[in-house]
């Protein structure tokens, strides 16, 4: 892609394209820009989906304190066992909670590779930049941020793993103790503030890539190609809404541990029983 | 009828594709608000070389709008201020007096400047080249009203072939894709009952080829922005439907 | 005929890409000639072709109306006043059908009823619907059309393709065409390309006029230098003026813009009767408007042919009755229309048109009358060739608008598009097998040749020669200069006296201009200015070669008006005892004493009538 500028007559310059390369299908597709995208949009749904489901899951917090047959216990812990649980006989416990987590790994993954090559491919597609100011049309802020916004999302996914699944920065962690530890994190106030942050980072990132997801699978119909737009809104909005209601929720008392109220499985300390 | 004064201009200059360029001021002290844009260039050119300098080269042709040789940045934006309008179709009346203008080429690593403001846009050649056609021989055409084509697929077929080749959408796009430009000339020929056949192969062929040159689409929307014919970008999610489905076609049909 | 296996052995030069020479370069290139094709654009998607907007015309009879071959071959010879040869038209007619076929196969998008077959409509003053067309866009659909063809040939490797190569001499050796010496735009490079045959598909001089609806690189430097070795040049002074175009807005205007000629259909023509009138547009009462084209030819009106026209608007602002800041233009109104079918329907035909109209002039049309003037368009006169589109020099062919064959002294609106195609699809790759056929396996003189060395040479020294001279104006001043005269005496009306001081005028100018020429910048890279300095030098010898042609003939013919031959009301005055004849020039030497060639025109079909719109 450097600036060279051939001289003579062109001639011939569909027959190379023409000789057969023959690679397994996906690698085939992901070989070209516009296949991709395809993954982005593909594991950008699932994550989506994850985000979406994993925000309903947490709103759980809300519901408070159930009765479980005869122990008390926050709704959202239970929410949490049901999780390891899930499809249990038909895998042992916490198997298939791995494979949606491998699966979700695998997506980030993707996504992460496909969106770096892409920059880098842009990168180069412009290696001399325009040497006054821009004047953009439409471009926006969403659609021009996504890989910052991404680069949060992805520091806040790290942070909130060794936060909320394994407990490193948590204070005083307790396993399966979800209503407890998220009340302990959120209630420290630079946490809180990272979170409504990075959720922000998320819904940005969402507003565009709700949006644009649709064109990258060449999900075209005039007819409710006007609603796509409304839709990213929609979807951005429920998320960061939801996500960033919980460390409002907190700092202001509303989801506030109570060691008293429950009677499973944390007991007064904190500690597991 | 009125004049313009005092118009500022910061003009691109590069002697050459690995040359430096640099961006030259000049005045044009009056000017009518009739003139076009390329007619203000004009002037100044005439002017420079009866100073003895070199004039300032630009690319232009038809001067209506659709041969689509015009290019230009100007104040950033590809075309100019004027929506739907391409270069040699902007008229000065679009400014004030005392304005600045800044006029960059195209820049893009497959537009190689040749000259100040002149880019080579050869690679849309190669696009086309690589499957931008319906293989029909001259002389073996069934007669033309043979396969009835209804309207609205005629007019929107017809509404992606308006793509005057500018390069607009290129220089436009924060990514350099071309997106904009394959993707029409791919929706205008697939849409078309005549261009079936060719359809998955071509597709499959016009879009490596454009990933060899460009930039990746991230869906910006400045390409249409930019665009003096106002393509739309469905044409680039007709693409990106066709290049998938052409995945698997091609192969089914190379395995019979 | 040549045998397919043999097809190879040649190799055939294709000079020009645009409807004509896209076309042609892609057919020998799906006959298995070796092609090789050379255009000063930078793809061949730019040429010219681009910009016709009204149609092409067929006789396929779609319609139902009565259209035919014989029908439009007898329109064709009629239109052109008389002066084409009556052969070249039918076999024009005949082909035109195909063209259509052949363009829908390679899907160029016409509109279409909503059935789904193809839609025409009456174009030009015709009298049954034969024009196909893709919105406006007509001539940009078709071009696109011939370019993927060609692209085609080029990604398989049967056509070479040199952009942004101008050729800037032709090449003879014992009196055949042997090929040509180009000029790299980019570098300044100076080459040979030797080949069987030379095809020049490189468009009209139209730009002779300086302000023309043509492209700025439009320009007879191929004709012109072909014309200089030996190929004679018809008919130079059968030059078309389109009536709708927008008048010039100020002195250093560089090109005018068409406004289609369909305009005609829903618009009205009217100057002011009062020469003096001041009152804004709505405010001048119907009786105080000069409807002229419907008083004085009441069965056509505002329809009348492209000359007819032109010459009444002419006469109108001679008169004082121009409209707008320069009273330079006359008006087109659709006032009527919008208020007898709608502003929706009238928009919705014109759309693109109006807001054309309106980026360029900043009125818009649907509030005011447009205001038009004519501006030139279109040149029937090109190099002359046989029926075979071979010109004098044996193996070098010419072909679309650069041949003077078709269109006599006057075409028809939608033709040009068609007799390019014609040529380029259907005639030449056919008529040239005669000529090859001859030359099978016998050796053809290489670039090495002394003749080409000469020229090579020879035009370095041009090209360095203009960047010497180191005068004080640019070519486009001397280009302006040049312009106005052939206008003001060679334009819509013409006069032994006109003529004459044209005559001094041009050579007087083209002396100055090679003394007073300043071209900047240097011979080795991209160089505009010294790339319109050879332009502009040929066009001088050019416009000589038009007023003597103009001056020559004795008599009004299509765009041809001298005003000593006119009738009592001011129409056009043929003279078929003594003028039914093609004027082929030839070059001496001296671009002011080129010796006249005539060839007879027979008509055993069609007869003689007077063009009468009345
Ligand atoms: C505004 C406008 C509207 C029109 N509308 C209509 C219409 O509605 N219907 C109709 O039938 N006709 C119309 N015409 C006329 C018609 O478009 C042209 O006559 C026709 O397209 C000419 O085609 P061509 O292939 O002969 O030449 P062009 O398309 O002009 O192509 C010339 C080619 O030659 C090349 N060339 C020229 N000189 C050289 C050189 N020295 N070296 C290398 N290459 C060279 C150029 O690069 C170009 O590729 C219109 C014309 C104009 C100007
Ligand atoms: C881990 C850090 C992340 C980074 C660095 C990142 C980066 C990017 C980038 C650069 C794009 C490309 C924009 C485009 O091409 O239009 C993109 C698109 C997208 N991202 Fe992310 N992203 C990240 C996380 C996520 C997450 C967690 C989700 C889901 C919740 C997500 C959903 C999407 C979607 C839906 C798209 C649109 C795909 C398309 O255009 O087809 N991303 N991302
Ligand atoms: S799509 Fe629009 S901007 Fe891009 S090349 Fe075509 S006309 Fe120009
Ligand atoms: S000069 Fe032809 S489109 Fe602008």
């Amino acid at each position: 892609m450097a600036q060279t500028l051939s001289r003579g007559p062109v001639t011939g310059t569909a027959l190379q394209a023409n000789a057969a390369k023959r690679k397994p299908f996906l690698l085939d597709l992901y070989g070209t820009a516009v296949g991709k995208k395809y993954v982005m949009a593909i594991t950008g749904l699932v994550g989506i989906g994850f985000v979406l489901s994993h925000m309903i899951g947490n709103l759980k917090a809300y519901l408070g304190v159930v009765t479980e047959g005869d122990e008390r216990m926050y709704d959202i812990d239970v929410y949490g066992e049901f999780l390891r649980e899930l499809l249990v006989p038909i895998l042992p416990h916490g198997y298939t909670l791995w494979l949606l987590r491998l699966g979700l790994i695998g997506a980030l993954v993707l996504h992460l590779h496909a969106a770096w090559s892409l920059t880098q491919l842009n990168r180069k597609a412009r290696s001399v930049k325009y040497q006054s100011e821009r004047d953009y049309q439409v471009a926006n802020f969403a659609s021009r941020s996504m890989r910052w916004t991404g680069l949060i999302v992805l520091t806040f996914i790290a942070w909130h793993l060794a936060d909320l699944t394994w407990g490193w920065v948590n204070p005083d962690f307790v396993h399966g103790a979800v209503y407890r530890n998220l009340d302990a994190s959120l209630s420290r106030v630079p946490v809180a503030i990272l979170y409504i942050v990075a959720n922000i980072a998320l819904g940005i990132h969402l507003f565009h890539g709700t949006w644009s997801l649709f064109q990258s699978v060449g999900a075209n119909n005039p007819r409710f190609n006007r609603w796509r737009k409304a839709a990213a809104a929609g979807v951005a909005t429920v998320i960061v809404v939801g996500n960033v209601s919980f460390p409002i929720a907190t700092l202001s008392g509303i989801i506030d541990f109570d060691p008293d109220a429950i009677t499973c499985c944390v007991d007064q300390e904190g500690h597991s029983e | 009828m009125s004049n313009l004064s005092n118009i500022n201009l910061k003009i691109w200059r590069q002697d050459g594709p690995d040359s430096q360029g640099r961006f030259e001021t000049h005045q044009i002290p009056e000017i009518s608000d009739e003139a076009s844009f390329l007619e203000m260039l004009d002037i100044l050119n005439e002017r420079l070389i009866e100073e003895g300098k070199e004039a300032v080269v630009f690319d232009h042709d038809c001067r209506e709008g659709i041969c689509g040789t015009c290019s230009l940045m100007i104040d950033g934006q590809a075309h100019g201020p004027q929506r739907g309008t391409a270069t040699c179709q902007l008229h000065m009346r679009q400014f004030d007096s005392g304005a600045e203008i800044v006029i960059e080429p195209w820049r893009a690593s497959a537009f190689p400047i040749i000259k100040d403001l002149m880019v080579d846009r050869s690679p849309f050649d190669r696009i086309v080249e690589a499957g931008g056609y319906i293989t029909a021989p001259t002389g073996g055409a069934p007669d033309a009203n043979l396969i009835p084509i209804p309207k609205p697929v005629a007019d929107a077929s017809m509404d992606a072939a308006a793509c005057i080749g500018c390069g607009a959408c290129v220089a436009a796009c924060p990514n350099g894709a071309a997106s904009l430009f394959t993707g029409a000339k791919i929706s205008h020929l697939n849409l078309l009952p005549q261009g079936q056949a060719e359809r998955y192969k071509r597709t499959e062929a016009m879009v490596e080829e454009m990933d060899s040159h460009f930039g990746s689409c991230t869906n910006h929307g400045e390409c249409e922005a930019a665009c003096p014919k106002e393509i739309s970008i469905d044409n680039i999610a007709t693409m990106n439907a066709d290049y998938a489905r052409s995945k698997f076609k091609n192969r089914k049909a190379l395995s019979r | 005929m040549v045998n397919p296996s043999n097809k190879r052995k040649f190799k055939i030069l294709v000079v020009g890409t645009g409807l004509a020479g896209a076309s042609a370069a892609a057919s020998f290139g799906e006959l298995g000639y070796e092609v090789e094709a050379f255009t000063f654009h930078d793809s061949p998607r730019r040429a010219h072709s681009i910009a016709a907007q009204g149609g092409i015309n067929a006789a396929k009879n779609y319609q139902g109306d009565g259209d035919s071959v014989h029908r439009l071959f007898y329109d064709t010879v009629k239109g052109g006043d008389f002066r084409a040869r009556e052969a070249n038209v039918h076999r024009l007619a005949e082909v035109s059908v195909k063209i259509i076929d052949q363009m829908v196969a390679q899907g160029v998008p016409f509109a279409r009823e909503y059935g789904g077959l193809l839609a025409n409509r009456s174009f030009g003053g015709a009298q049954v619907s034969r024009t196909f067309y893709a919105r406006g866009q007509t001539g940009q659909q078709l071009l696109i059309g011939a370019y993927q063809q060609l692209a085609r040939q080029i990604g398989l490797g049967n056509v070479k393709l040199w952009n942004r190569i101008e050729l800037v001499d032709v090449v003879t050796v014992d009196d055949k065409c042997a090929g040509i010496v180009t000029r790299d735009l980019m570098n300044g490079e100076v080459q040979s390309h030797a080949g069987h045959a030379v095809v020049l598909a490189t468009g009209g001089y139209g730009n002779a006029f300086y302000l023309s609806t043509n492209a700025m690189a439009c320009n007879v430097t191929a004709a012109w230098r072909a014309h200089r070795r030996g190929a004679a040049f018809a008919n130079p002074s059968y030059t078309q003026i389109h009536p709708t175009c927008i008048p010039q807005a100020d002195d250093f205007q560089s090109k005018l813009t068409l406004m289609s000629e369909s305009l005609r259909n829903d618009g009205r023509i009217w100057v002011p009767k009062d020469a003096d009138e001041t009152r804004p547009v709505a405010q001048i009462p119907e009786d105080e408007r000069d409807y002229y084209l419907e008083r004085i030819y009441p069965s056509f009106g505002n329809l009348a042919p492209r000359d007819v026209s032109s010459r009444a608007a002419k006469r109108a602002v001679d008169a004082g009755q121009g409209v707008g800041p320069l009273k330079n233009g006359v008006y087109l109104d659709f006032a009527e229309s919008i208020n007898r079918l709608g502003l929706d329907t009238i928009v919705e035909r014109y759309s693109n048109l109006f807001e054309m109209y309106e980026r360029i002039t900043g009125e818009d049309p649907r509030e005011s009358p447009m205001r038009i003037y004519p501006a030139s368009h279109y040149t029937m006169g090109g190099l002359w060739v046989d029926y075979e589109l071979q010109t004098t020099i044996p193996g070098l062919f010419c072909i679309g608008e650069a041949n003077f064959s078709d269109h006599g002294a006057n075409r028809l609106g939608a033709s040009a598009l068609m007799q390019g195609l014609s040529d380029g699809y259907f005639v030449l790759p056919y008529t040239i097998a005669p000529y090859l056929s001859d030359l099978l396996n016998k050796p053809i003189p290489e670039t090495t040749h002394e003749a080409f060395v000469t020229a090579e040479k020879e035009a370095r020294d041009r090209f360095q020669g203009y960047l010497d001279i180191g005068g004080t104006k640019g070519p486009d001043h001397f280009h302006r200069e040049l312009g106005r005269i052939i206008w003001d005496y060679c334009g819509m009306d013409r006069s032994q006296i006109g003529l004459e001081k044209a005559l001094a005028e041009i050579p007087a100018l083209h002396a100055e201009f090679k003394k007073d020429l300043r071209v900047t910048g240097s011979g080795s890279s991209l160089n505009q200015t010294l790339e319109k300095a050879a332009r502009v030098d040929d066009f001088f010898e050019l416009g000589i070669l038009m007023c003597q042609d103009a001056l020559t003939r004795e008599e009004s013919c299509g765009g041809h008006f001298r005003s000593e031959h006119q009738t009592d009301d001011g129409e056009a005055l043929r003279n078929d005892d003594d003028f039914a004849h093609v004027t082929a020039w030839e070059w001496s030497g001296n671009p002011s004493e080129p010796i006249e060639h005539r060839e007879k025109l027979e008509y055993e079909v069609v007869h003689f009538a007077t063009r009468s719109y009345k």
